[in-house]
């Protein structure tokens, strides 16, 4: 058990519905790991455990070598895992820079400390020109990099991105894609769920395929994505 | 403190310091009848600031400040009638029991998920059992009433008795105080963290945020300085029935003000105060010096002025009235 996050037997269920079962997988620091699959096969699901939105029925969740399963969403943020969410949810009313000062507060003291880690972080993400603009009015690209911002913000070790790339244009993905190897090559590391088969070959250096809350496949991208049941269940729908 | 005074632009300051200048000198021109109009006006101020701290800031709506109004009112009161404890040392022990009934409240709502109408419908029930307990509780008077002792040519400061004048810069300092409390702990980390947990408190969990604990702290402070209000209406009125100080009509009366004025913002609960309370008051000589003067007549005109600007300026007017004084923050 040497890696940044390791899941181990993980099962969650809703009612009869199995929505993740019995999934174990390690994250190793500095990598970039992808957990695909289609729609409903429990991503979400089981990043909500990792994130602590969600309790997992059996199983432990590991992070830095410490059991994180079973803590608050907060506790979890605290301890270094960031997170973003797939329905983007800035704080609507306030400006961008304050959005991202807010996520800097977890670990400055004062307010102008935090604007200066904000701003710093918004340079990163091209929002720089937008910090005095009111949330509700980015456009969702801008609101996409936002939840990245914010997230970045708290100083993760370990980066959960929820469909970050869904509804974007292409080159939309090609930027966000440019910003995640760059902060990646710094050092974080990152978890991502995606649809998006683009950015996940152009990151990921291991793959985790989920159906019906199973695990089907793991691995590089090249060994993954060449398998027959990955390509039956997944790749073969979505590359229409 | 002073970082936030250097961001008022500079006609901002002018206007601080001139309304400040008329508030301070109001007692020295106007009469005793106007003069009390302008208590009023602070007192409702003063209360808007506690109960906005809870609502336009962290996002959570009471219906039932009374609660912590007329505890803050009974608590100081009782100790001064038995046991010749005097205001300014009551008044602490009047903020320790109305902010341990907010964490109660606070703690049975949010511990348990009770969020949105539903928490406002805990606040309402808690300010009626309430009523309904001290309805029957002999130390201080039940439903009779309790009564401080009236001497209209005192000057006891100490004991808070004595004339408007009083009462006035009493009210003028506690408006103040609130005021620029509310505008530190807006530019606070806590302050932050408040508007994030309005925002979305699943995002706000997300960042590492405790929302429980942070909403706890918002309804304390909103609380002990509510009851700092009900001592002043304790001392001020100098008679409390539970069926007045912990009625609904006092929960609605003090939100109205930030409302109006404008939620969340530090100026909306002083705008909202300076507009509601003449137009009571005037209303009320209105209806009597024209007849009009049928129970529940004046309810309906102020209802009909209410439901008029609140269409005209949804978000409050100091929002809009700062927009046009070119107040509003300049965009660095």
């Amino acid at each position: 058990m040497s890696g940044l996050l390791s899941v181990n037997g993980v099962n969650k269920r809703f009612r009869g519905l199995a929505a993740v079962s019995d999934v174990s997988f390690e994250v190793q620091p500095g990598e970039i790991f992808a957990v695909i699959g289609p729609n409903g096969a429990g991503k979400t699901t089981l990043f909500n455990m990792i994130a602590g939105a969600m309790v997992a029925d059996s199983g432990t969740i590991h992070f830095d070598g410490r059991p994180i399963d079973g803590l608050r969403a907060d506790e979890i943020a605290q301890r270094g895992i960031g997170r973003t969410f797939q329905i983007v949810k800035p704080f609507p009313a306030l400006s961008v820079e304050e959005n991202v000062v807010i996520g800097a507060l977890l670990h400055t003291a004062t307010i102008d400390e935090a604007r200066m880690v904000a701003r710093d972080i918004l340079q990163q993400l091209d929002l720089s020109a937008k910090r005095n603009q009111i949330a509700a009015s980015l456009t969702l690209p801008d609101r996409k990099r936002l939840e990245v911002a914010r997230a970045l913000a708290t100083k993760p070790k370990l980066l959960l991105l929820d469909e970050v790339m869904a509804g974007l244009r292409p080159t939309e993905t090609d930027r966000i894609v440019a910003i995640l190897k760059d902060l990646n090559r710094t050092g974080l590391t990152i978890l991502l769920i995606e649809h998006v088969m683009r950015a996940v070959t152009a990151l990921a250096s291991r793959i985790l395929v989920l159906q019906h809350g199973a695990v089907i496949a793991e691995g590089t991208p090249e060994t993954v994505l060449r398998e027959r049941a990955v390509i039956e269940s997944y790749l073969g729908v979505e590359e229409l | 403190m002073t970082a936030l005074w250097n961001e008022i632009p500079r006609h901002g300051k002018w206007l601080t310091a001139l309304l400040l200048l008329v508030f301070i000198a109001a007692p020295l021109v106007v009469d005793r009848y106007l003069l009390s109009v302008l208590v009023l006006v602070l007192y409702f101020a003063y209360l808007g600031q506690a109960w906005n701290l809870l609502m336009g800031f962290a996002g959570q709506l009471s219906l039932g400040h009374a609660l912590y109004l007329g505890l803050g009112a009974y608590t100081a009161t009782t100790l001064w009638l038995l046991f010749g404890i005097g205001p300014w040392i009551g008044v602490f022990v009047a903020i320790a029991v109305a902010a341990a009934a907010g964490l109660i409240v606070g703690w049975l709502g949010w511990r348990f998920g009770v969020e949105g109408v539903y928490f406002a419908l805990l606040t309402i029930a808690f300010a009626e059992f309430t009523r309904i307990g001290f309805d029957h509780l002999g130390l201080t008077g039940a439903s009779g009433g309790l009564f401080l002792p009236v001497s209209p040519t005192a000057h006891d400061w100490w004991n808070l008795n004595g004339g408007v004048h009083l009462f006035y810069y009493v009210a003028l300092i506690l408006a103040i105080a609130a005021t620029l409390l509310a505008a530190w702990l807006r530019q606070s980390p806590l302050g932050y963290r408040w508007l994030a947990v309005r925002e979305d408190p699943e995002a706000a969990q997300a960042v590492g945020i405790n929302v429980f604990r942070v909403r706890m702290i918002a309804m304390l402070i909103s609380a002990g300085m509510t009851a700092v209000g009900g001592v002043f209406y304790g001392f001020y009125y100098r008679n409390l029935f539970p069926s007045q100080i912990f009625d609904i009509s006092r929960s609605i009366e003090l939100i109205l003000g930030p409302i109006i004025g404008g939620l969340g913002t530090i100026f909306g609960p002083i705008v909202g105060a300076i507009i509601l309370t003449p137009v009571g008051e005037s209303l009320t000589t209105f209806m009597q010096s024209s007849g009009l003067n049928v129970p529940g007549a004046k309810s309906i005109f102020y209802g009909i002025i209410l439901m008029i600007i609140i269409s005209l300026r949804p978000s409050g007017v100091w929002p809009w009235l700062a927009k046009h004084l070119r107040l509003d923050r300049p965009k660095s």
